[in-house]
């Protein structure tokens, strides 16, 4: 581990700054004699799940929550995607819930937004969407896709609940600086290749242990391309190959989302902060632990067809045969594809499948319901085929009826869930039965991820709407 | 916490990469609200057929195995930051870790909860599951004071790493928050100068 402390230059630095330095560096409280740095947290983000032992740790130990006004709180995991008006059925389930919704009172946690409020929704997307998630901030919640927020030039990353308590009690977390690297994305992506293409080939290169140890910055010009919300596809599946983070320098696309949001600066201040996140970028001179450089045009629609989320290929390509893979890989490789129902070299396109699920917060903002709506208008859904189209968040739902999308899938024979992680953990009762077949647009496919014994698929909005009116693994680009 | 200093135990080895914290805690465990009881659902889906019934071929299930060292194959703990995976480790009763690669979250998780997660190099982790595969009872020494594991039935030695900090946590048994809490001082100190 690294033991960096604030007056020595950053790793990579050599007195030029990367994005990451800068930030990381003008967060940093102290560093502890051959050990972490204590990194100040400017917004931290708190569900249901990995925080009541936390809660229970401030009560033991007689403290309270020493920045109530920079703790988000949103209930979204493990809840149901039904009936959210009503008691939830599961009384383990609702237990968890009411206590959430205790200690929000107890702690005095104004910005509690519970089941059915206007600004509830998965985590990494009502913190974007209500502007409290801004460049050059540091961002953590007890969850790893908080990667998500770096899209914006922020800190970013998840933590256990341990460091849950510790942010809660002093707004500070101890962390190990981790390396840089960086990773361009040149030229364009083709016609039908989503930011969910780019990233799933990119985690297919590096694996899902390539970036272990390593915060990693996006660049290049299809990186630039991308809208805010591609940007945050791309930076929330940081984490699948094993990234601390991953950031995107704030330019006029980030500007221009983040003004005007509830929670965003305003008027002066507004003025003041935007004049400081225009010199959040990496120096040229610069240099980075690692860098990786890929073409964009190289890229296809992606599939995986294995149980991590490194286990992907083109939609028209073959699995990997035996030989091709490692032989200290091999154990794992068979265990993977017997789990999946799928042989060494079989290709998936036209494989039927069983269900449908388009949300997350890798793919549950309005722009994927716009381009899955846009695909399905006019054709109808597969029949004998379960789709699930669960918005990230009441503010996306709110947006997908206003915009008309709501018509055009009703038409179609799909209907809407209410918001929530739904089938991306399956910690609800949205889970794939053992043995079926989910094309997911969410971001693991491990063993039993949306059910035990769920079979699951991961791919892009577009590949999920393809597959959603032919009921089989289907190239969208024809 | 003096179990740290030094201690020798058989293993019991997973020898298949990148397991991810759902397989370690399935999400449906996660419905607690304290710290208990994880151990019993440690690999459950692995562990356990639907009927509730332990799968004899599952390394936990067999007798011929045991020991508070777990030795995985290489990416241990990537996935999701559940810190319910580190309390169901430490809850069956592993002491330590042993791997040639960690995911990172995991392996702080681990740590703020008494785990040692212990890296070694590829070769070291191979010797040790095929020590472990003609003698299920060959045991590893680790010694945190020196930071070195061993390997009884070759006799090989290596050096691991940790910093300082938290070598010094475990050693003693004291934690990050009491740490950050002395701290608070500088904390306000900092918040004013970023005002
Ligand atoms: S949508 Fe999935 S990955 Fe995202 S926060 Fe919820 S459970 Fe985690």
């Amino acid at each position: 581990m690294n033991s960096n402390n604030a007056q020595t230059p950053p790793s990579g630095g050599r007195g030029a700054s990367t994005l990451f330095d800068k930030i990381w560096d003008a967060h940093v409280v102290s560093t502890v004699d051959g050990g972490p740095t204590q990194l100040y947290i400017d917004r931290h983000f708190c569900h249901e799940v990995t925080s009541p032992q936390a809660f229970n740790g401030l009560r033991t130990r007689g403290l309270k929550v020493f920045r109530p006004d920079k703790t988000t709180l949103t209930a979204d995991h493990n809840t149901p995607t039904i009936n959210q008006d009503q008691p939830v059925n599961d009384p383990i389930s609702r237990n968890q819930l009411d206590i959430f919704a205790r200690n929000a009172v107890e702690f005095n946690l104004p910005l509690y937004f519970p089941l059915g409020h206007i600004k509830n929704g998965v985590v990494h997307i009502i913190g974007p969407e209500n502007g409290f998630t801004q460049p050059g901030m540091t961002i953590v919640c007890g969850d790893s896709h908080t990667s998500t927020h770096g899209a914006f030039g922020a800190v970013a990353f998840g933590i256990g609940t341990s460091e849950v308590e510790m942010v809660l009690a002093t707004q500070c977390v101890l962390q190990s600086r981790p390396k840089t690297m960086l990773i361009t994305f040149n030229g364009k992506l083709g016609k039908g290749v989503t930011a969910k293409d780019l990233a799933l080939y990119m985690i297919s290169k590096l694996t899902t242990g390539g970036a272990t140890g390593y915060f990693v910055e996006y660049a290049g010009e299809a990186i630039r391309n991308l809208s805010m919300e591609e940007r945050m596809t791309v930076c929330n599946l940081s984490i699948e190959m094993g990234a601390r983070g991953g950031l995107i320098a704030p330019d006029q696309t980030t500007f221009d989302y983040v003004e005007g949001r509830e929670y965003a600066p305003k008027d002066e201040e507004w003025e003041t902060k935007l004049a400081y996140w225009k010199t959040l970028k990496t120096e040229e001179k610069a240099t980075f632990d690692k860098e990786l450089v890929f073409d964009a045009a190289d890229i296809q629609p992606m599939i995986t067809y294995g149980t991590n989320p490194g286990m992907g290929m083109g939609i028209t390509d073959s699995i990997p045969t035996l030989d091709e893979v490692d032989e200290a890989g091999r154990i794992s490789f068979q265990k993977s594809l017997e789990y999946m129902g799928f042989q060494p070299g079989e290709k998936l396109e036209g494989k039927q499948i069983d269900y449908v699920f388009l949300g997350s917060c890798t793919n549950g903002r309005i722009e994927d319901f716009r381009v899955f709506a846009n695909f399905v208008k006019g054709k109808k859904k597969a029949d004998n085929l379960i789709v699930w189209l669960v918005p990230g968040s009441w503010m996306v739902e709110k947006q997908i009826r206003e915009e008309g999308l709501l018509e055009i899938l009703t038409e179609a024979g799909f209907a809407l869930r209410q918001p929530g992680c739904s089938a991306c953990l399956a910690m609800n009762d949205d889970k794939v039965p053992a043995g079926k077949y989910a094309v997911s647009t969410s971001n693991r496919n491990f063993e039993g991820r949306q059910g035990p014994g769920a079979r699951t698929i991961l791919a892009g909005p577009l590949v999920a709407a393809a597959a959603a009116v032919t009921g089989k693994i289907t190239d969208p680009r024809n | 916490m003096g179990k740290y200093i030094t201690f020798t135990s058989s293993v019991v080895p997973l020898p298949i990469e990148n397991i991810d914290t759902d397989q370690i805690i399935p999400a449906r465990f996660l419905k607690a609200t304290n710290k208990d009881g994880f151990g019993d659902n440690l690999f459950a889906d692995w562990r356990y057929n639907k009927d509730g019934s332990p799968k004899l071929d599952f390394v936990l299930n067999n007798p011929t195995f045991g020991g508070t060292i777990l030795v995985a194959g290489k990416n241990f703990g990537s996935g999701s930051s559940r810190e319910h995976a580190a309390w169901a480790i430490d809850g069956y009763g592993f002491k330590a870790v042993v791997s040639s690669f960690f995911a990172d979250i995991f392996q702080n998780n681990a740590l703020n909860n008494g785990v040692l997660p212990v890296v070694v190099s590829a070769d070291f982790l191979a010797e040790v599951f095929a020590s472990v595969n003609s003698n299920p009872k060959a045991t590893l020494t680790i010694n945190l004071q020196n930071q070195t594991i061993t390997s009884n039935a070759t006799g090989k030695s290596e050096t691991f790493t940790i910093n300082t900090y938290k070598k010094e946590c475990l050693l003693n048994g004291l934690d990050d928050i009491d740490y950050l809490l002395s701290k608070k001082e500088q904390i306000e100190a900092y918040e004013k100068l970023i005002k």
